[in-house]
């Protein structure tokens, strides 16, 4: 195909992906604010990144997995990139959530997000324009 | 998809809130009940919260499970209600109609004052999990706007 879409598209086709990826572990942070003995994750955003894309530079021979036990090729297996958050105010029920801390990362993801749709929406307007020749 | 994820979070976060404030309501209904016995009265309740792994979620739904996503959470659930250990109040009240032999009356250990911290803290919590599914819905929303 003369216009593939992932080159189109570039980098921000994965980091939309992980941006709402990482929605979703702040959202399970936020949800267990008052869970006892729950530690609070996120993800090295820029990691992920950096393996995302070089996983989609690769993926026209890359295989794919169609069950939970095939191993998998790349990364070691039960390497999700989750890490745990350094608590600045442990408190004493074990739990390392900080509600402040979660909601203002929870809403630059947020804006993040949309940054990130808003680049691929102007990269979707460049191919119509580039489509139509006007 | 993760949409659907953070929808399903931000709903269990509301339910585990919405049981808490639903305790929280019922101890300080139940303040006042006195009971003429030890094992008749009524005793604070408070919800236990526990982490939901997304393995076992995905398990029930019978998706395909990968070995990167079995330690994440997937949200919070009320494992079970119990009922607090804290010491009785019996007080000498021998006009009371529920009064035993000796004249007591047994009052529930509910302690009001942490009950109203608690009603705070689930009322908090909850705004939390509201304001992260407005922010979903928005994230959302751009999402299906994409292109147009």
């Amino acid at each position: 195909m003369a216009i593939s879409f992932q080159s189109a598209l570039g980098i921000h086709e994965q980091a939309l992906y992980l941006r709402s990826q990482r929605s979703e572990v702040l959202g399970n942070n936020l949800a267990n604010v008052d869970t006892p003995n729950f530690k609070a994750r996120d993800v090295d955003f820029s990691s992920l990144l950096d393996q995302a894309t070089a996983q989609a530079k690769t993926s026209t021979d890359s295989l794919r997995r169609t069950d939970a036990r095939h191993l998998r090729l790349g990364s070691t297996a039960g390497d999700d990139g989750l890490l745990y958050i350094t608590p600045s105010q442990p408190s004493i029920d074990g739990n390392t959530v900080e509600e402040h801390q979660e909601m203002a990362r929870f809403a630059k993801n947020s804006m993040d997000f949309e940054a990130s749709l808003y680049f691929l929406n102007s990269k979707f307007k460049g191919l119509q324009t580039a489509i139509s020749g006007q | 998809m993760s949409y659907a994820n953070l929808f399903d979070i931000a709903g269990m976060g509301m339910n585990a809130q919405s049981v808490r404030l639903n305790t929280v309501a019922s101890n300080l209904a139940n303040a006042q009940s006195a009971a003429s016995s030890v094992n008749q009265v009524y005793r604070a309740r408070h919800p236990v919260f526990t982490a939901v792994q997304q393995s076992a979620m995905q398990q029930m739904a019978g998706w395909d499970i990968g070995a990167d996503s079995e330690q994440q959470g997937a949200g919070v659930e009320v494992s079970g209600i119990v009922e607090s250990e804290a010491p009785l109040e019996k007080r000498y009240e021998p006009g009371h109609p529920l009064a035993d032999k000796d004249g007591y009356v047994v009052y529930p250990n509910v302690n009001v004052v942490e009950e109203m911290a608690d009603m705070i803290s689930a009322s908090r919590s909850f705004q939390i999990n509201v304001e992260m599914l407005q922010s979903a819905k928005t994230m959302a929303q751009r999402l299906l706007a994409l292109g147009q």
